[in-house]
């Protein structure tokens, strides 16, 4: 690693002013930031330790919500009983982060801040249409993923906690690399009441994506069935040496119709 | 506190160490006023240096030296050597290019060596490395195997043309090609044995320490073999002449051979401490690791079988390029020659084998000797081959390989190995009996009625081991012999140090060895201590490899016992006023013989250093024996391993559902610890099989150089093992051992690969058997079922 | 330099250290805690592994100050009163061990397991809850029994075992 100046603020109002800071980058869980920087990938000038922040912490059901918040680790929601009750697909997910000892690290706002393109919980917010927000607005799902590794987040601006609607259904299934165990492909089906939303992790070249084909298919007929002989194109998706465009895209086809028979 | 026999699973001493955190490995070494070195490595797969700028570095704080190839020139230190000589089929002596530690003008692997930079932190030296400039001219670079030696390709040294080291060959051409010209049935498999990475999940380090009271540098390293380390670096490398110079190998994290080696960053350790005047240390990153430890495999093979209307195997025909990557590492050469083309003849008799090997450089890291070495690549080409011959003529292929046994020892196969004992028919028929074999249909329908394909897979391998006569090795151009030394020091009180040429890396020695000791002198294992790792302690030794240290270390153990045991009779015949002859040991206890009249093993030890009951001119006091022992043959573990697996047609995951193993390792001395070899054997084998592969792009950049792309078997790519054993014993060591340290990693390729060809309908797959590639045989097969 | 103040194996330990050290480096260089182990660079080998306020986290991939406060426990922790931990016992029980390097990890990864899942653990339950930890030289055979052994035991103890 390269040197940093490091501070810890108590308060979110504390956090956002050590966050102005030149150069200077949110420690949520650390779980992908301080790997980077151990390999020197990443060089901030301070790093803002937000684990003693309380307003980032808690899950709540709010309405027809589920709210969480942003420093909540993954191993708290793959083991809450409101999260269980809520949205079940969501705390299998959270349960299929990392290893152990990851998920005691780490957590969702870094997971979605960082939108790394084979993360799950990105998969999650844009098939359930989840609310992000942050310090300064809120943002809705399908306007926060911008990118590998990009975002709609301005510099210094933190997620607080993430919004999510409750589905009527919903399920995750994942294929993982072999090597990294993270998703090769992740398909996250939700029917809701205003249609099924399909998201794809993993596999495409600019990250999280709707499988807009499968949901087609599927808001006429919520049965595996329905997605024989659908399929995502395999241009724009990955090629690396673990799998190559056509194995995703088949694999989408896989795990959608999982996905779906789980959900159903 | 009683004796502890041989063949007793007693748990392991050393373990109260390890679980209680109190384990000693290099990187928990420090010394007083340590600096720490980082190396700049190169970023090119093949540049030329044109010029290297390291003043900003030297600025940098913390700061003490930075250092370059032509530093280590200008004091005369030599470069790393590559210990076996191997001869072409022309007569030509191999071509080696010159193997600098610190890189001099030219670069040619992702990971060769710059520079190295020490300061008062790691954390500074790394930041100062960044701050030097080099700067290269890139040049074409070739990574792989088959395409290496090809015209147009760069040349990688100027010593060795077409970037061939060897054009080796075994066998009589001759009465091959005839055995194949008469040949009723030719199977024919082109085959690659993938290029792995060792990953000990210690990573290697070192600290060199220098102390100009004595001019004497201490080398703490991660090694399997001090004294070959401190051989090398003082008798080739030129660091210190030995008695100037001390390796400590302590705890070490694992090896798998790619700790047998001796590398550049423990010279650089060893020679920059002297050169500063302070300790130096440096600890690999597991990239470092990946990028710079020998790494194993690599082979690209053509071979064909040759079999007559019976179904017996008449000839076999084997054409290898081997890749050792940019240098020559320690035992490189003799990796893909005598311990490959060696063992192809298998468990079976098979009258003509002719071997060709092409040995090549590729811009890639140093290839040698990993877990089996020469062995696995050997028994993948035979089980692969034996299996698809089979298929091809519609035979049975566990009653294919009983028609082609060897049953009859000893048994001189056509390349050079004479095997001296076993039962083949017997360890096959008891596996398949554990297996299931007969049950398979029944549970191939099943699979089949969840849409899963599921195949089993045999492999009946047989590995050369407890090399080995270090005559015979000579003759085939090893630079050492491959004996191995013993020291028993009874302590006056009756309590035993052993010092041994053998090092445990998770071996279990300081437990295996005792039971030796105990059972032998009658005496309870807490009172006897294995010391090993220490070249000021341990005399000579050759250490632990190619599963030796059962075979030959404690072979060596129990000569030294021997004399022990025969000179404590004579000090009990002085205490017992009887004569030597008249006194028989057994159970710790000197008895005359038809008498009462004994005395314990530690009362004797008391009286051979009191020294009062005998004449000091006529037996000298004391009670210590040393003994080298040189083995008469190698010795030849063997067994058959059955893999059953599932495939999920839909995505290409393979699921392990059983694994059944029986293996012959003559005696043993614990099985529980031979149980846990064979485990972890296997799990190597299956990772090479279905998850490991080091992959190159065509530019010569390792694509897996962490865990994140090289996949290392975890605990749920693995079933619980079936293991059994069978007993031969052999007849080369006086404890009638076999070794059992790299059956698992033999045997199990060729399993997996059988079982995932079975469950695919003959479909070939290549390794790593990885989701992607079965899932695209997978497809084929299931098109093919729905053709018929 | 941060200042940072923990307690490791309950003692008191504090320091000032550069702001970039991990907690294994507090551990291994200026505690002198050697037991746990660093084996890659990516989070994935778990050798590093030791408890924080009574959860198993990889410490080659949390800052020391992030540890400000904390409970830390480590392989040299994990005995009591002379005693080895049922979980110790076990893995020597059941040779779950050959080189050493993984196993403090691998222990403080197995007791977590068990102080989350229970002393009733299945094998497909513990190669899945392995999902952190590499080991080169068991093959896992021998650490999966080893955990079953030890899960039982620690069940039967009467009182909560480390890290609570």
């Amino acid at each position: 690693m390269y040197a940093f100046e490091y501070h810890r603020p108590q308060t979110l109002s504390g956090a956002a002013a050590d966050l102005a800071k030149p150069d200077a980058k949110a420690l949520a869980g650390g779980m992908t930031l301080l790997p980077t920087m151990k390999q020197r990938l990443a060089s901030p000038a301070a790093l803002i330790d937000l684990k003693n922040v309380q307003e980032l912490t808690g899950i709540a059901r709010e309405g027809d919500s589920l709210v969480i918040g942003a420093m909540t680790r993954h191993a708290e929601v793959a083991r809450s009983k409101d999260v269980e009750t809520a949205i079940p697909a969501l705390a299998s997910l959270a349960g299929l982060i990392g290893d152990p000892h990851v998920r005691n690290m780490g957590t969702i706002g870094g997971s979605l801040a960082n939108n790394d393109p084979a993360a799950d919980y990105p998969a999650a917010a844009l098939a359930l249409g989840a609310t992000i927000v942050t310090d300064k607005r809120r943002i809705e799902a399908k306007d926060f993923f911008t990118g590998l590794f990009e975002t709609a987040l301005e510099p210094g601006e933190l997620i607080t906690k993430v919004s999510f609607p409750i589905p009527q259904k919903a399920a995750y299934m994942k294929f993982r690399n072999p090597a990294s165990r993270y998703a090769m492909v992740g398909v996250f089906v939700a029917k809701t009441a205003a249609g099924v939303r399909v998201a794809v992790t993993g596999a495409g070249s600019s990250g999280v994506f709707r499988a807009e084909p499968f949901e087609a298919a599927l808001n006429t007929n919520f049965s595996p069935s329905a997605l024989e002989g659908v399929s995502v194109p395999a241009s724009g998706l990955n090629s690396d040496i673990h799998a190559d465009a056509d194995y995703r895209a088949h694999l989408i086809g896989v795990m959608a119709r999982r996905a779906v028979e789980a959900a159903a | 506190m009683g004796v502890t026999a041989l063949g007793a699973s007693v748990k392991r001493t050393e373990d109260i160490r390890f679980i209680t955190g109190k384990g000693h490995y290099v990187d928990d070494v420090n010394r007083h006023g340590q600096a720490f070195a980082c190396f700049l490595r190169s970023p090119h797969a093949h540049a030329t240096i044109d010029r290297i700028d390291f003043s900003a570095a030297l600025k940098a704080p913390g700061v003490v030296a930075v250092f370059t190839g032509d530093d280590i020139a200008a004091d005369k230190v030599g470069g790393l050597i590559c210990g076996w000589m191997i001869h072409s089929k022309d007569g030509s002596p191999m071509k080696a290019g010159a193997h600098p530690a610190l890189a001099q003008g030219k670069v040619r692997y992702v990971g060769d060596h710059v520079a190295v930079v020490i300061a008062d932190t790691y954390a500074q030296a790394r930041d100062a490395a960044e701050k030097i400039e080099v700067q290269y001219t890139e040049l074409p670079a070739v990574a792989d195997t088959a395409s290496a030696a090809k015209s147009g390709q760069a040349q990688i040294h100027d010593a060795a043309p077409g970037n061939t080291v060897y054009n080796w060959h075994l066998g009589d051409k001759a009465a091959t090609d005839a055995a194949f010209a008469a040949a009723k049935h030719v199977t024919k498999l082109d085959l690659v044995n993938n290029r792995l990475i060792p990953n000990p999940m210690e990573p290697r380090a070192a600290v060199g320490d220098y102390d100009s009271g004595t001019d004497t540098i201490t080398l703490y390293t991660t090694s399997q073999n001090p004294h070959v380390a401190r051989l090398v670096l003082s008798a080739f490398i030129g660091l210190a002449p030995e008695h100037k110079l001390r390796v400590i190998a302590p705890d070490v994290g694992g090896g798998f051979g790619s700790k047998i080696f001796i590398y550049a960053e423990e010279t650089v350790c060893a020679w920059a401490a002297k050169k500063i005047d302070r300790p130096v240390k440096w600890t690999s990153d597991r990239t470092e690791a990946f990028l710079s430890d020998a790494h194993g495999r690599d082979h690209v093979t053509h071979a064909e079988l040759a079999l007559d209307a019976g179904g017996k195997i008449t000839g076999l025909r084997v054409h290898t390029i081997a890749n050792l990557g940019a240098y020559l590492s320690t035992f490189a050469s003799s990796v893909p020659t005598y311990l490959y083309g060696t063992l192809l003849s298998g468990q079976y008799n098979i009258p003509n084998i002719y071997c060709e090997v092409d040995a090549v450089y590729t811009n890639t890291a140093p290839v040698d000797a990993y877990r089996g070495a020469g062995r696995p690549e050997a028994a993948f080409v035979i089980e692969r081959m034996v299996e698809v011959a089979a298929r091809e003529t519609g035979r049975d292929p566990a009653e294919f390989r009983r028609t082609n046994f060897v049953t009859a020892f000893p048994h001189q196969t056509p390349v050079i190995m004479a095997y001296d004992a076993g039962d083949f028919p017997k360890a096959l028929d008891k596996a398949l009996a554990l297996a299931d074999y007969k049950g398979l249909p029944a549970r191939k329908a099943a699979s089949a009625a969840k849409g899963k394909l599921r195949g089993i897979g045999i492999s009946a391998y047989i590995e050369a081991c407890g090399i080995a006569p270090s005559a015979a090795v000579g003759s085939l151009g090893a630079g050492v012999g491959l004996w191995e030394s013993a020291e028993v020091r009874v302590n006056p009180i009756g309590t035993v140090e052993v010092l041994t040429g053998s090092h445990s890396h998770g071996q279990g020695h300081e437990t295996t060895f005792a039971q030796l000791v105990s059972s032998r002198l009658g005496i309870p294992m807490e009172n006897v201590s294995i010391v090993h790792g220490d070249t000021d302690k341990v005399q000579m030794g050759m250490g632990t490899y190619g599963s030796r240290s059962g075979a030959v270390g404690m072979s060596a153990i129990f000569k030294a016992l021997d004399k022990i045991e025969a000179k404590a009779k004579k000090v009990a015949g002085h205490c017992l006023e009887a004569s030597e002859g008249d006194i028989e040991f057994k159970d710790g206890k000197f008895t005359v013989k038809g008498t009462d009249k004994s005395i314990d093993f530690g009362s004797v030890a008391l009286q051979a250093y009191v020294a009062h009951k005998f004449n000091g001119q006529e037996l000298e006091p004391g009670l210590k024996e040393s003994a080298f022992w040189d083995p008469t043959n190698f010795t030849f573990p063997a067994g058959v391993h059955i893999c059953e697996l599932e495939i999920d047609p839909q995505t290409g995951a393979v699921t392990i559902d059983r694994w059944t193993a029986v293996d012959d390792f003559g005696k043993l001395i614990n099985p529980m610890i031979v149980e846990g070899q064979v485990h972890g054997g296997i799990a190597q084998g299956v990772g090479q099989a279905l998850l490991e592969g080091a992959h190159y792009d065509n530019d010569g950049q390792l694509l897996t150089a962490s865990f994140m792309d090289y996949c290392m078997p975890r605990a749920d790519n693995l079933p619980s093992f079936k293991i059994e054993t069978i007993e031969t014993v052999c007849p080369s060591n006086p404890l009638g051992i076999k070794g059992c340290g790299e059956a698992g990693a033999i045997a199990s390729p060729p399993a997996v690969i059988n079982a995932l060809t079975d469950a695919l309908g003959h479909e070939e797959v290549a390794m790593p058997a990885t989701p992607q590639v079965v899932w695209r045989a997978a497809q084929k097969t299931m098109m093919k079922r729905a053709a018929e | 330099m941060v200042h940072v103040s923990m307690a490791v194996n309950g003692r008191p330990a504090s320091a000032d250290v550069d702001s970039r050290t991990l907690l294994v480096q507090f551990l291994r260089e200026n505690l002198r805690l050697t037991g746990t182990h660093v084996g890659c660079d990516t989070s994935q080998c778990g050798a590093c592994v030791v408890h924080v306020d009574g959860r198993a986290i990889k410490s080659c991939t949390v800052l020391a100050a992030s540890c400000e406060g904390a409970q830390v426990t480590t392989i040299e922790g994990l005995a009591t009163g002379g005693k080895l931990h049922p979980m110790q016992q076990a893995f020597q029980d059941n040779h779950g061990l050959q080189c050493g390097f993984c196993t403090p990890g691998m222990i403080m990864a197995s007791v977590d397991l068990v102080n989350r899942l229970g002393p009733s653990l299945d094998e497909a339950t513990i190669r899945h809850g392995l999902e952190g930890n590499i080991c080169r030289c068991t093959g896992y055979h021998n650490i999966v029994k080893s955990i079953v052994q030890g899960a039982r035991e620690m069940g039967a103890a009467a009182t909560p075992q480390a890290a609570e």
